[in-house]
Parts: structure tokens; sequence; C-alpha cells
């Protein structure tokens, strides 16, 4: 019979019991293999005075955790009752391990948290509770550990009851439960106790069988960030990912997100079987009637409310060793999507204790914050409360590869139109006043022998005549510096152009007008073009058929590639894909290049 | 969506990210049950494409006859790119499982892993790693890190929050990825059942020519095993929960034909799966762990 899963975390602060408490758990409901059994009984009498069963070593595997008595890492353990199947994430108590916890608070939907009853709740508990509701758990029971050294004292456990209330007030939590317990003698772990006869409860183990966790089994809406494109031939082309919310039928029509281009579902493969619908939680392959722009970190969506933008407010929890300092950049990985990112802005500091927001002008790591996140490019998102999948990331230190921090968006930051990825004191704005104009990148396209450069040199030209500070990028200067590593592979080509484009936008950010004139042949490197320089893009296409171009061939290249001698020319062995939506169309055959140069200055308010 | 629902979903995902994100991966492939499993996911995962990536099979030339048959067959049948790496260095200097002791895991599993990888510059491998099977394993992420000598550093492993996966590489660094971690070996043959998944004929109980040695059953597959005095060679019913070298294998004694007598069997067993391979228990507790961070997968 199929059993529902539960996934858990036990924390608290170091011990509070809490591996103790899982060790007890599996064995008394004789949830241990008989040799894992022995080994623990063997395990525990080498370092344990009195030769009792130390529970803990059950789940402490690593040895430097074995050396050191603490838990470094979390643990996972499987186990399943007559009603329910369990993973639990056993997490570090230790301060200096924090992360190790987030890593199993954003795995589970329940966490229990130990609190020893000698102590009552303390600093870490506190810090706890914060990170597993900033990970989006809503499910919470305290074990308040260790009453058997307080007597099985009522009062005792009320007092700390008071405590727990304390601190989840204004919390927002579907299940907050108080259950005093014996992780070492075992009692109300797996059944009642008659130590405590004044609580009425279940035992831990009934409350983690029983208890409902609502899942987001909506149907409404629909959103999948797509991870990878599907195609294994011409005909065929898919997109693969994981449905985040609702569900998609064929026939659906569905936006591509950032472009908002629309097209109609025409397949819906779920896994290798074609299905009519699909919904959240299923790995899908999804086809469209018609070819729109979709690419890895693109979002497919219906229905559904998704921020694209260039900031928003997040709250954090650092991880790094070293400080977060504003200004600095990372990688922003969020859904399928990653992106150059930085931290503009610290809001504030929480304190784990109290609660309090601090200012302050650098985090430390296990600190807690709400900072301004300003990415490189437009990215989609939207706050965590309402899309897990899109509201939660990480930040790569790019020097160290380091998951520096996690964090879930609060909400999209919207009043900041000057304030860009890169916190310098003179911005592109003040260059272009001094230069006296507004800078923008002209990206020509179109076959070789098309005129892409005549036409680009002559606007060039004209452009400098006007007092215009430009720079044209063409092979010659691009291929034999800068690129001159890349071969004409269709990786290298994408590589060509992304370098292109970032030169072009640094150029930009100089406050120069610049002019590129490449093939460029690929939609999708286009896109990309434009996705690195933005607003500042705009995209002249030289159409030249490809027979004149041919004929024309100026540099004799074309008959070498139908001699065969050139391996991916486009036109011949390579393709040619025609823009859809440029700026400006010129065609070669009957209009001159002083013409040309005219109709593009016009169209594009040169 | 049930429990194995969503660990396929689960290691679908992974898989696709792995893809999405790495220059060259590879899925490595021991023809046990996990390996079974792994191909079929990636089968499910990428379809109507083909696995973007080859497989590879680290051949210590003491595996069962029948699973360098099964292996061969499946490759054919699925038209998957399947890679075999022996070290030959170390059959040269005549490493074998009889009297070559700890050495002949280093230099024929783990070190020839090491070499094939570094041979085929591969940055990302995929691994059939269970968190339930060994209490170190059940302590590493998702995505483990490996540095140029392919060693494993237990104390700081990259936090792995959500479904986010941080896979950026360092030169010279490469990365196992362990898509089916969260399964159990229960989930592993229900799946297998569900999904009617070819496996190798030795998991199932026949009467096979075997020597009883050091309280396990060892099946005699050629004759390059030697029988010492005082043991004989029986035919015994048995059937193997996990696939390995032969003479490092233990048997267990079954009268389990079918995979529905399989998963009952594994249901109400009482050992966990490693009791039966040798190499776990050589070296105390710990012994998993030494290896893992010597590079064994």
């Amino acid at each position: 019979m199929a059993r529902e899963l539960l996934k858990f975390i036990t924390c608290g602060s170091v011990d509070d019991g809490k591996s103790t408490l899982i060790g007890h758990m599996l064995y008394d409901a004789k949830l241990l293999f008989t040799d894992q059994e022995q080994s623990l009984k063997l395990d525990s009498m080498v370092g344990s005075a009195d030769g009792d069963i130390d529970y803990s070593l059950l789940l402490d595997g690593l040895m430097a955790e074995r050396e050191q008595g603490i838990t470094i890492d979390v643990a996972y353990r499987y186990f399943s009752t007559e009603k329910r199947s369990f993973i639990v994430a056993d997490t570090p108590g230790h301060e200096e391990y924090t992360r190790n916890m987030a890593v199993g608070a954003s795995f589970a939907q329940l966490a229990i948290l130990l609190i020893d009853a000698t102590k009552g709740v303390v600093v870490q508990t506190k810090r706890h509770l914060r990170i597993c509701a900033l990970m989006g758990i809503r499910h919470y029971i305290f074990a308040v550990n260790k009453m058997d050294l307080v007597d099985y004292d009522e009062k005792r456990f009320l007092e700390i009851q008071e405590q727990i209330n304390a601190e989840i007030e204004g919390m927002d939590y579907d299940l907050a439960l108080a259950i005093p317990v014996s992780a070492t003698k075992g009692d109300n772990v797996n059944k009642a106790s008659d130590n405590t006869p004044w609580y009425k409860g279940d035992a831990l183990l009934a409350v983690l069988e029983d208890v409902k966790i609502d899942q987001n089994t909506s149907k409404d809406g629909f959103l999948m960030s797509v991870q990878r494109v599907c195609r294994p031939n011409r005909t065929f082309r898919g997109f693969e990912g994981e449905i985040a919310l609702g569900s998609v039928h064929v026939g659906d029509e569905v936006s591509s997100l950032p472009s908002g281009e629309k097209a109609k579902v025409s397949g819906i493969l779920m896994t290798d079987k074609e299905v009519q619908e699909a919904s959240a939680g299923n790995a899908v392959t999804v086809s469209l009637d018609r070819e729109i722009d979709v690419s890895r970190g693109c979002v497919l969506a219906k229905d559904t409310k998704v921020e694209i933008g260039r900031e928003f407010l997040a709250e954090m929890l650092w991880m790094d060793e070293g400080k977060l300092v504003r200004g600095r950049n990372y990688y922003l990985k969020l859904a399928t999507q990653t992106l150059p990112a930085v931290i503009s802005d610290i809001r504030y500091r929480i304190d784990v204790n109290s609660g309090e927001q601090l200012p302050a002008d650098e985090i430390e790591k296990n600190e807690l914050a709400v900072c301004e996140v300003s990415v490189g490019e437009k990215v989609l998102f939207a706050p965590f409360s309402k899309i897990k999948e899109m509201g939660s990331f990480i930040l790569i230190d790019r020097v160290t590869n380091a998951t520096a921090a996690c964090g879930v968006v609060l909400k999209a930051e919207r009043n900041k139109r000057n304030l860009s990825w890169q916190q310098v004191d003179i911005d592109r704005q003040m260059r272009e006043e001094s230069l006296g104009q507004k800078a923008r990148t002209i990206w020509f396209t179109g076959l070789s022998g098309s005129g892409k450069s005549a036409i680009g040199n002559a606007l060039e030209k004209r452009l400098h005549s006007m007092g215009m500070h430009t720079m044209l990028l063409d092979g010659d200067n691009v291929r034999m510096g800068l690129n001159r590593d890349l071969s004409f592979s269709e990786a290298d080509r994408a590589e060509n152009i992304r370098r292109i484009a970032e030169v072009a936008h640094l150029l930009n950010e100089a406050g120069i007008i610049v002019i590129t004139t490449f093939i460029s042949p690929l939609r999708v490197d286009r896109h990309n073009a434009q996705r690195i320089l933005g607003d500042s893009y705009s995209e002249v296409y030289v159409n030249t058929p490809l027979a004149v171009c041919e004929e024309r061939d100026v540099k004799g290249l074309y008959k070498r590639a139908r001699a065969g001698e050139i391996e991916f020319f486009t036109g011949i062995n390579s393709p040619y894909e025609v823009p859809k939506h440029a700026d400006v169309t010129v065609e070669t055959v009957s209009t001159g290049i002083e013409e040309n140069v005219d109709i593009i200055m016009e169209k594009l308010k040169l | 969506m049930d429990h194995l629902d969503k660990l396929e979903a689960e290691a679908i995902y992974i898989l696709r990210e792995t893809v999405a994100e790495c220059e060259k991966p590879v899925m490595l492939y021991s023809i046990g049950k996990d390996s079974s499993v792994m191909l079929h996911l990636a089968l499910k995962a990428f379809y109507p494409e083909k696995p973007p990536f080859p497989f590879l099979h680290v051949n210590t030339t003491y595996k069962f006859k029948e699973m360098i048959e099964f292996r061969d067959r499946r490759a054919k049948e699925c038209g998957i790119e399947m890679l075999e790496y022996i070290n030959e260095e170390g059959l040269a200097r005549g490493v074998n499982p009889f009297t070559s002791g700890a050495a002949y895991t280093d230099v024929m599993k783990t070190e020839a892993l090491k070499k094939a990888l570094k041979l085929y510059g591969f940055t990302a491998a995929f691994g059939g790693g269970r968190r339930d099977e060994e209490k170190s394993r059940a302590k590493e992420r998702i995505c483990s890190f490996r540095d140029e000598n392919q060693t494993w550093n237990p104390k700081n492993q990259r936090p792995e929050l959500w479904k986010l996966f941080n896979m950026r590489l360092h030169q010279n660094e490469s990365i196992r990825v362990f898509p089916i971690s969260n399964w159990t070996e229960k989930d592993i043959w229900q799946y297998i059942k569900r999904e009617d998944i070819p496996i190798v004929s030795l998991y199932f109980a026949k009467e096979r020519p075997c020597v009883r040695r050091d309280g396990q059953i060892i099946m005699v597959d050629d004759d390059r095993m030697p029988i010492g005095d005082g043991e004989k060679v029986e035919n015994l019913k048995v059937r193997f929960r996990t696939l390995g070298c032969y003479p490092l294998t233990g048997g267990v004694e079954s009268d389990a034909e079918t995979l529905d007598e399989i998963v009952e069997e594994t249901l109400a067993s009482v050992d966990s799966e490693r009791t039966s391979r040798i190499i776990d228990t050589d070296g105390g507790s710990a012994s998993m762990e030494k290896r893992k961070r010597e590079g064994y997968f």
C-alpha cells in the first residue's frame, strides 16, 4: 500500500538530546535492523562507563562527531510505521553548524525542537525556531526533554510552555505543541508515560503518525521553471521541468517569461508517457504549438503572478565564513536562474534572542538579516509566502564557489530606478551626461557577406562626425584578441556572443555607443545578448538573401564552405535563424549603404 | 502522488539539474539493482532524448559472469553508450581479491575509478548511493564535491537548501551526484516491481556452486577461486542482495525466485543489506567513511 511521507527535523541546542531522541524512537519501535543494533551495542560499550546503550551513536556517523561527541552534519534516517513513511533529518545543535541545521529545515515539513527541561528555552532554541520559520516550516513540536532530571514536575513543564508561547506569539504556524519527554528513558517517546499522569496528550510518535500536513494540491494556475530544453531531433522540442504549482492541460495557452510570448501546450510527457494533464510535483516535458523563446531559467506560467524585476527585499541567513559586505558581487540562484547579483543594502539585522531589528553595516556567519538584493539582469521571482519555488534562493561566492547565504523573497522593490547592481560612486548616467549622449548598443545580425560591416562602419562614421563617442566591435578586433581562444563550434559561438555582449555592456556603462557586426545566427544567443544589455539593446537585421551573399563572396568563404573546407559555416552547414522582432530590418539589394544608415538613424532615433 | 512518485520526481529533478549545469557528466553503472533503477530514471528523465551522457562501469575483472552479460545486453537494448574501465596496471601487478586484502579494493575500484574519471575528464559522476545504506553516507549531501585527488571532506560540505543545488566547480574539482539519496532498499525493490525494471538474475534464488567461508556463502563463479582445505563446493539455493566481485559478495540462502518473493523477503528481513558486503566491516564502523575520504565512491 502506498503510504504518505512525512519529512521532519529535530533541532535544539547542543546536548539537548536530539540524536538520542531519534535513536530511542527507532530502537523502541523495532525499526532497526539487527546488525545496526549490534554495532550500536558494541560502539556504545567502547567509551561508555556503565555499558548503557548510547542511542545517539546510531545517528552520529562521522568520525569527527564521534571524537567530539557532537553532531556536525545533518543525518538522514528512514523509517516507516503502519501509518506513515518518515524521513528524519537530525540536525546539529552547535551554533557553529547552524547552516547545516538550515539544510535540514529547508527539507522538512515539521520540526521537533528539543528543550532541556533543566534549562528552558535558550538562545539556540530561538535561533532554530526563527530559521525553521524562515525556511517555511509551519508545524512545530516542542519536546521538553530530560523531564526525568526535574522529577517529571508539571510546574516546570508549564513554565517552559509559557516561555514557548512567548516565542511563537505573532508567528505564522499551523501547529505548535509541547510534549514532556525523556529521550534516554523513553517517556512519551513511543508511548504515553506513567511518570507524567498530568500530561493528557499523545506520545511523540503518535503525533508524528497522525499530524495533518496540508500540501498544496490546488489545480488553479500553473507554473513551471524550465530546467532544460529537450531537443533530440529536428522535429521535437520540449521543455523539461517539475511543475511548481497548479496544473497544465494539452491545449492550455501558457506564457513564457520573461519574454511574455504565448503559445498553446501541444503535448505533455510525464517522464516517458504521454498525458493530457499534469499537476504540481510532476516531472514533465512540455511541448508548445509554436516556436517561442524558451530556455533554461525561463518560466512557463498560466494565471499565476510572477514578478519580473531587478530588485527585491529578502530575509537571509548568512552562512559564509567571510562577512556579508554591501556591494560585493555574488551569483544568485533562484529556481533555475543563475544571475549576477549584489546586496545593495542591509536594512537590518535580526537579533536572534529578542527578535529586535538592529541597524547593521555587515552581517556575520549564522546571523539573520533583511537585505535588498539587486540583480544584474531582470529576474523572475515571487514572494516566498506565495510561491515557495520562486521565492527561495541561494547566493554563491564568485571566487570560492561557496554557498554564502540562503534566503527568501519578501517582496519586490520598485521605486529604485537608478540603483544598479554595481554599487559605485560614478554611475552610467553621470558618464553619459559628461559625454553628452545616451549610451546604447546597435546589434547587427545577418549572413556573412550581407553587408553588416559596411553599414556598421558607415553608421559609426556618421555618428562620429556628429560628435558622438562610439566603438565598433567586429570580427577583426574581437576574434583576434579577447576571443582568440574560441573555435566555431556551437558552444564557442554562444560564448563568443556572450563575451561581446558583456564588452558592449561595459562600454555602455562607460557611456559609449556600441555597434556590433557579427553574424550572431541563433535567436537564443541574440536573446542572451539582449538580456545582458537590457533596454540599451537594438537589433538591426541586414536581410540579404543567401544567394546574393554567396554571389558577392567578398572573402571567398562561401566557396571554401561549399568545398567542405569550413565546418559550421552559417547558411551552408550551420543554421541562421531569422529575427522575429528586429527593431530595424534593412535590405541591401536595391538600397545603398548611406541610405540604409539614414533608415537606421531615423528608426532608432539616433 | 505517493511516496515512490515523489522519490522519482526528486531524482529526475536532480538528473536534469546536473545535466543542465555540469559540463561533462557520466553515470557510474555497477550493474546492481540501484544502477538498474538509475538507468531507468535516466531513460525517463530525458525521454524522448537518450540520456545525454555515457555510462561507466569500473570492472575489477572479478564481477559475476551474469553481471557482465546483463550489462552488455542492457546497453544494447537501451541504446546507451557504455564505457568500461579496467585498471590494467593493477592487473599486471597481480592484484586480486584472494590474497591482496584491502589493496584489492583500493587498486581495482577506488584507484580505477579515479583514473577513469581523469582519463575522460568527467566533471560530474552520478552514483546510486543511498543514505540508508550506512552511517557516513547518511550524512552525505546529494552533491558531494571531490578535490583534485578525488577525496571527500565531510567537515566542509556545501549546504544544500530546498532544491537549489550549487554545482559550481573549481578547476580540477569534480562532483558526485546521488539522485537516489533518499531511497531505501525497500523503495528500490518496490519501484523495480512497479516499473518492471530488468535486474540481474543473481538477485533471484537458484542453485549455485558455493563454499561457506567466514560465516558467508561465496559463489564459485570461475576457476580462479581457490578452494581451501576443509572447504567444499556445494550446490546451495542462494540469491544475492547486493552485487559486486563474486569472491567478496556473500549470498543468502533463499527460496525467493520471483520479484514478489524478493520484495516480501526484503520487507521481512532483519539484516540490513551491507551485512553481506565484506568491505564495510573491515576496519571497524568508520571504515566506509575512511574509504570515501580516499575516493571510494
